[in-house]
């Protein structure tokens, strides 16, 4: 298989959901039920994304990985900066790995 | 109304925990791409010209374990399906939409979690800083992983794996924990998804399109106006 042209497909098929509400959306005419869903899309993407995906994120150890959320959930909550959740999540799921 | 703020540096430094969260991940990516014998330019133009990190893993999945060229296009297709749907939500708060067909290139699960969570409308300059940075992490993380990835210790390669969530849960928690609704949302989500999966219906990309869906409409008939994200 010619891999260059299997990565340009797959550009192809990946930019035209990303750009296609562009030219179906008449953005100024949009019910507001239809805002409303669209604003709550962000909330639901993160739960969507975030289970069942978290429990295989480290294969083989589900401690790791709930230990990691833990951990991540906290900071989050207490410093509200992302950067310092991302180091203590994958920081505590490596400890937990390096001690089993 | 417009932040006079939101310019390119600010959606460039807000753009940072993406670009961390991108890094081992893609350090990963680039690994297993050398793994499975892809030479360096093939690689780099994975992540340069697709831009989606979930179904490159997929596809070189796919690649391991001889797939055909059809399959691994329709997979890919289904797996980032659901960037319609961030593009769609992301578009009503674009303030400018004229240069979508460029950003439109950028949108993914991390720059559309920050952008769509942030409130209020979206500036062009800080939609483009804010998805160069996560650009620059996908990119740049998958070239060091062909190049220098097998000297990380092992327990941090498997730990790296976490780093996504960790940035899905940093996004998530603090809007969660303030509002009842959103939590509801996001938790109906998650439901939707997770017993799609362990039912075993449907694929991967699918059922992510399907959970949002479930909990945007959720979000849409407990609060129609909208009014639990004000």
């Amino acid at each position: 298989m010619n891999i260059y042209l299997l990565i340009l497909g797959m550009a192809l098929v990946t930019y035209i959901p990303r750009v296609l509400p562009l030219l179906a959306l008449d953005l100024e005419k949009i019910p507001s039920r239809i805002k409303t869903f669209l604003a709550y899309t962000p909330f639901a993407a993160m739960g969507a994304l975030i289970v069942p995906g978290i429990w295989e994120s480290i294969p083989g150890n589900l401690g790791a990985s709930i230990g990691g959320g833990i951990v991540s959930i906290l900071v989050s909550i207490r410093f509200k900066n992302p950067v310092f959740s991302i180091i203590g999540g994958v920081l505590t799921a490596t400890l937990i790995l390096f001690w089993q | 109304m417009v932040n006079q703020e939101d310019t390119f540096s600010r959606g460039f430094i807000t753009g940072l925990p993406v670009f961390f969260s991108y890094l081992p991940i893609a350090i990963t990516f680039g690994l297993l791409t050398r793994a499975a014998g892809l030479e360096m330019l093939q690689t780099f133009s994975f992540s340069a010209l697709v831009f989606a990190g979930a179904s490159q893993f997929v596809a070189l999945n796919l690649l391991n374990l001889g797939a055909g060229f059809l399959e691994i296009i329709i997979t890919t297709f289904l797996v980032n399906l659901r960037h319609l749907l961030m593009s769609a939500s992301l578009y009503t708060k674009i303030i400018d939409p004229r240069l979508i067909p460029i950003l439109g290139f950028g949108v993914t699960d991390e720059s559309f979690a920050v952008a769509g969570i942030r409130e209020g409308p979206i500036t062009v300059p800080f939609l483009a800083g804010l998805q160069l940075v996560g650009y620059l992490g996908w990119v740049g993380g998958t070239v060091l992983g062909y190049v220098a990835g097998e000297f990380l210790p092992e327990a941090l390669q498997a730990g790296m794996g976490f780093a996504l969530y960790a940035l899905f849960i940093a996004l998530i928690a603090p809007p969660a924990s303030r509002s009842g609704l959103i939590f509801t949302v996001a938790i109906i989500a998650a439901g939707i998804n997770w017993a799609l999966t362990l039912l075993g219906l449907g694929h991967g990309g699918v059922r992510i399109v399907l959970g949002i869906i479930g909990g945007a409409l959720a979000g849409t008939i407990l609060d129609p106006e909208g009014r639990g994200l004000r």
